[in-house]
């Protein structure tokens, strides 16, 4: 019953997501080419460019809706409140509205849900909240994760996406890097996988911590990876950065990632790496 | 000479209170170039210290020094982040600031001292991890990242002391101890004042009121529960005059030290994961 109703209300978020979408217009102006592209045919082709390639950023529902078994979803933690640990003005305002505008409670969406029958511990970074930073409650929902899946025996997969740390929560936000850090450590010492995806952008405090500690750490075709922002970099070192500098290929090429892989095939990759960790045999 | 003269007068006689150093005040000191720096207080602090060098990687990186040190009739392995205090230090050193190879330097290091059950102090003075080209190509996230891992892991106790600049996650990769302490003029911050003002107020002149906003001063962050210890600066410490605080933290580490002993690895571990838990 509970698992119907979940179908359920995962299948009504989604559509709700697409008419929300298409209201905005049948149209959308694709940013890398400029073109104008019907939104439908950018829905189907998992929100990538029919006329360039360009890969849209994508909402975390959608994206579990790509990777998942359809209706497996079970979301964990929906509801922690956003912390304000420096009373930083107006910040709380801030984030009801992010709330508002992105149906999301935070930055992260976290849960367990089924990829090809293989159970595993999911979560996605939206960069539409605050874009994907990490503070108090992105840092909580993750490593409760991570520790509800060390007990669970479940694999954990992660989305990164994430300008780095929240900076309106100061040092509280920095503390996350290392809570989250050590809870992979602990799932790491009991034998089970993590994959961590990299997808446009991952920078900062994210980059720094649990995106670059996957057991096998995969990337979305030209995603922009790296621990200083291009314009950070630029600002110090006073010269232009190469083109494709911090680029998912820039970072496969200097060893730093495991593999690009395409929209299309990432549940296909995902099911095949969950099964070689013998995932699946606990179940 | 007057003997008016401002020397010549105990400024404790006088019923007035000296006004508070303000955060961005401390930020000047912390960040000063006659401020006591890493190889300062291991030299004032420890009987030995033997310099080890290297990644095994891909070089050896001043920026971060390391080595095997005694104190207290104890071996112990110290590392830290170290600053130049003229341009052709700073040419070994980048400012402090650790390129990858300096956080696999130290987390070598460490992984060597677990092995022999020293325990392991670090000192962190760092403005941030070290922005390039380079660094970002050889891996500057996966670096810091690996320590924060590898560091929650580590079987023997770890005690962090912020001497100067605590600069984000570049101080944080030497941070994921049992107990953090303090000095009184240190900083430690999510990012700079003047960074913080640019991002969020598009202003970067507007830093001082950035640090008053960020709860950066070791005051503050004792409320927060991000240190466990303050250490007093009577006066500000300087290379000159740190001999009455090495000499206190000698004290306050072998008490450390003491504490530790005998406590059982999976103890270490699991107080460690415990502290960071509660953030």
């Amino acid at each position: 019953m509970l698992f119907r109703k979940q179908e359920r209300q995962s299948k009504k978020m989604l559509e709700n997501y697409h008419k929300e979408q298409l209201s905005e217009g049948l149209f959308q102006k694709c940013e890398a080419c400029n073109r104008i592209v019907y939104t439908e045919d950018v829905i189907e082709d998992y929100h990538i460019c029919p006329s360039c390639g360009h890969y849209f950023r994508v909402a975390p529902m959608e994206r579990l809706a790509m990777v998942l078994d359809q209706g497996s979803f079970e979301e964990w933690d929906k509801d922690l409140e956003t912390k304000n640990p420096l009373d930083f003005p107006d910040y709380e305002k801030k984030v009801a509205k992010m709330k508002q505008n992105t149906g999301l409670s935070e930055a992260v969406v976290t849960g367990k849900g089924k990829i090809g029958g293989v159970e595993t511990a999911i979560g996605v970074m939206s960069s539409k909240f605050l874009m994907g930073s990490m503070g108090m409650i992105v840092g909580e929902k993750i490593t409760n994760m991570v520790e509800r899946a060390t007990k669970e025996k479940l694999p954990v997969i992660l989305f990164c996406c994430s300008g780095g740390a929240r900076m309106q929560e100061g040092i509280m936000s920095l503390m996350q890097m290392a809570k989250t850090s050590q809870a992979l450590k602990k799932h790491d010492q009991a034998g089970l996988m993590y994959i961590s995806v990299l997808t446009d952008p991952t920078t900062g405090g994210v980059t720094a911590s649990f995106a670059m500690l996957g057991d096998v750490i995969l990337a979305e075709p030209k995603a922009l990876i790296g621990f200083a922002g291009p314009r950070v970099i630029e600002q110090t070192i006073h010269q232009k950065l190469p083109e494709g500098f911090q680029s998912a290929e820039f970072l496969l090429e200097h060893g730093m990632i495991d593999k690009i892989v395409s929209r299309k095939k990432m549940r296909k990759v995902l099911h095949y790496l969950l099964l070689s960790s013998g995932a699946n045999k606990a179940h | 000479m007057d003997e008016f003269e401002m020397e010549t007068m105990d400024i404790n006689e006088f019923d007035v209170e000296l006004p508070k150093a303000t955060a961005w005040d401390r930020v000047l000191i912390a960040r000063s170039n006659d401020r006591a720096y890493t190889m300062d207080y291991i030299n004032g602090i420890f009987d030995n210290f033997m310099k080890l060098h290297g990644d095994r990687l891909y070089g050896d990186d001043g920026a971060m020094v390391g080595g095997i040190a005694s104190i207290d009739g104890q071996f112990v392995t110290v590392i830290g982040q170290q600053k130049g205090r003229n341009l052709k230090e700073n040419e070994v050193c980048h400012f402090g600031m650790p390129n990858p190879e300096g956080y696999r330097k130290a987390l070598r290091l460490m992984k060597q001292a677990e092995k022999f059950n020293r325990p392991i102090i670090c000192f962190i003075d760092t403005p941030g991890a070290f922005c390039g080209m380079e660094a970002e190509e050889r891996g500057q996230g996966e670096a810091i990242a690996r320590n924060l891992y590898e560091m929650a892991g580590i079987t023997v106790p770890i005690l962090s002391i912020v001497i100067g600049e605590g600069g984000s996650g570049g101080a944080l990769a030497l941070g994921v101890a049992n107990e953090v302490w303090m000095l009184e003029n240190a900083t430690y911050s999510i990012l700079s004042p003047e960074g913080f003002a640019s991002i969020l107020w598009k202003d970067s002149k507007r830093a001082s009121e950035a640090a008053d906003t960020m709860k950066i001063t070791a005051e503050e962050l004792k409320e927060l529960q991000v240190v466990e210890k303050v250490i007093e600066e009577p006066l500000p410490v300087t290379a000159e005059n740190c001999e009455d605080t090495c000499e206190m933290l000698r004290k306050e580490m072998i008490a450390f030290l003491k504490k530790y002993k005998g406590m059982k690895k999976e103890d270490i571990v699991e107080e460690r994961y415990r502290r960071f838990r509660n953030y």
